[in-house]
């Protein structure tokens, strides 16, 4: 499992942050930082639920 | 259930056909939606699109409607429900048999109303769909003075893009405060703040006598005799729900599908989802209905799981509702709930408890007796987040002073 983020669409509204935060961080610059680009196979429904809850709909998971 | 039937193709019904497969379901499905267009997402509409970044192409939400194995019924919207027969007749003059169904009609833009003088002008929009939004887009591209009529959060996003576009442009409003019955008094008031930084002539606390003009609108004539110029009106004075098509079906209705904790509707295999839902919700403690993107993609996942489960499933839909506005090039987060501020509040106290509103980069909560039952964010949207999850696991206003 890959994570990719278009960086045009996010907006920083950091959700992902709550549904996968072991992947996903917004620090106070206010930008997203993942913290891992293939997360390991168990934290696929948490990042399920980042794509999902993306109101921007910027996440998507290849593989 | 062999065959569920979604009725609306907007975000609710979208979400709800994806929950259902994920949940298991491996009959057919199949979406009605009334608008011709391949579903879109409503959020870029008072932004992106109308200051003219985005075209309607970008607006797309991704479904895949074949991987999904969904059968799209687009451009035709349910007339007629039988909850008997457990049948739905369709504009087209088809008619639908279902085992389970999905509501997801949402609601439509309310009208210019009928008795405002000079309503019927030219130059008088709503802005709801993409349609909308391309009409009022290219209007826009002629530079017109712009009045916004109605300061709700798409009126202010309007504002917002006007300015944007260096064109004019005034908003007026009933409510002293635009948004205060939203985010409370003191967080509104900064809201206006920013308005009016940015150049929009704001008259709160009146109403509209009536719109002015020869074929085209040409002037705004306000309660207190006010006059405003603009060769373009925005009317964004909010929504009704689409509960028409159900009248007399035996769902209840009133404003909006009348449905239990759970999202179901007061019949048997119809669960409803999206701006039309209207429940108890427990966080809150009162029925509501919310008209926000967030809550769309979650009652969704809850009524799919409902519907395919049946009256065994109990867990009641309890969220701690959450939206955002984009203003003036800032972030404006809330998640939970207040009627701050005005007479017989809820909120008793809102305190900023990170930045400030001089740098208007904020985090402000919300109390209501000894809780914490809301947040506001400004340009801090982790710290949002951060209290959402606190506010969902039951935070004590006392817990304030260490929570920073």
């Amino acid at each position: 499992m890959k994570i990719v983020v278009d960086f045009d669409l996010c907006q920083s509204h950091a959700l992902c942050t709550q549904a996968a935060p072991e992947v996903f961080e917004v620090r106070d610059d206010g930008f997203l930082y993942i913290l891992q680009e293939t997360p390991p196979e168990n934290l696929r429904g948490k990042v399920q639920k980042a794509v999902s809850e993306c109101p921007t709909g910027a996440i998507q998971i290849e593989g | 259930m062999k065959r569920i039937v979604v009725v609306g193709g907007s975000l609710a019904g979208l979400r709800s056909l994806e929950a259902l497969r994920k949940e298991g379901h491996d009959g057919e499905l199949i979406l009605v939606g009334k608008e011709p267009h391949p579903p879109y997402d409503r959020p870029p509409l008072s932004k992106q699109v109308l200051r003219g970044e985005w075209t309607a192409d970008k607006t797309r939400l991704r479904f895949d409607a074949s991987a999904l194995g969904v059968e799209l019924s687009l451009g035709v919207s349910a007339t007629e429900l039988d909850p008997r027969a457990q049948t739905l007749a369709l504009s087209n003059g088809r008619r639908l048999s279902y085992d389970g169904l999905v509501i997801a009609t949402g609601a439509d833009a309310r009208p210019v109303p009928a008795t405002l003088p000079g309503g019927a002008l030219n130059g008088v929009f709503t802005l709801r769909t993409l349609d909308d939004a391309l009409a009022l887009q290219a209007a826009l591209s002629t530079r017109p003075a712009v009045c916004v009529i109605g300061a709700g959060f798409i009126g202010l996003e309007v504002a917002s893009s006007c300015r944007a576009l260096g064109l004019p442009c005034t908003v007026v409003e009933p409510l002293a405060v635009p948004l205060e019955t939203k985010i409370g008094t003191p967080m509104a008031q900064l809201v206006a703040a920013m308005h009016r930084d940015a150049g929009v002539v704001l008259y709160t606390g009146v109403g509209v006598a009536g719109l002015e003009g020869a074929g085209s609108v040409e002037r705004v004539r306000l309660t207190d005799g006010t006059v405003v110029q603009a060769q373009l009106v925005v009317v964004g004075i909010g929504v009704t729900p689409n509960v028409a098509w159900l009248a007399g079906s035996g769902v209840a209705i009133g404003n909006g599908v009348e449905c239990d904790a759970t999202c179901a509707s007061s019949v048997p295999n119809i669960v409803a989802a999206g701006d039309i839902a209207r429940w108890p919700n427990g966080f809150v403690g009162e029925r509501m209905r919310v008209e926000h993107w967030t809550h769309a993609v979650e009652q969704a996942a809850h009524a799919a799981r409902r519907l395919l489960q049946g009256p065994s499933f109990s867990e009641p839909f309890a969220p701690v509702p959450y939206f955002w506005s984009d203003q003036h090039g800032v972030k404006i987060q809330f998640a939970g709930h207040t009627r701050g501020g005005s007479a017989g509040a809820d909120a008793d106290e809102v305190r900023v408890v990170e930045g400030s509103v001089a740098e208007r980069k904020l985090v402000a909560l919300y109390g209501r007796k000894d809780r914490v039952v809301g947040v506001l964010a400004l340009g801090k949207p982790a710290r949002l987040v951060h209290y959402r999850k606190r506010i969902a696991d039951g935070m004590a206003w006392s817990e304030i002073e260490h929570a920073v």
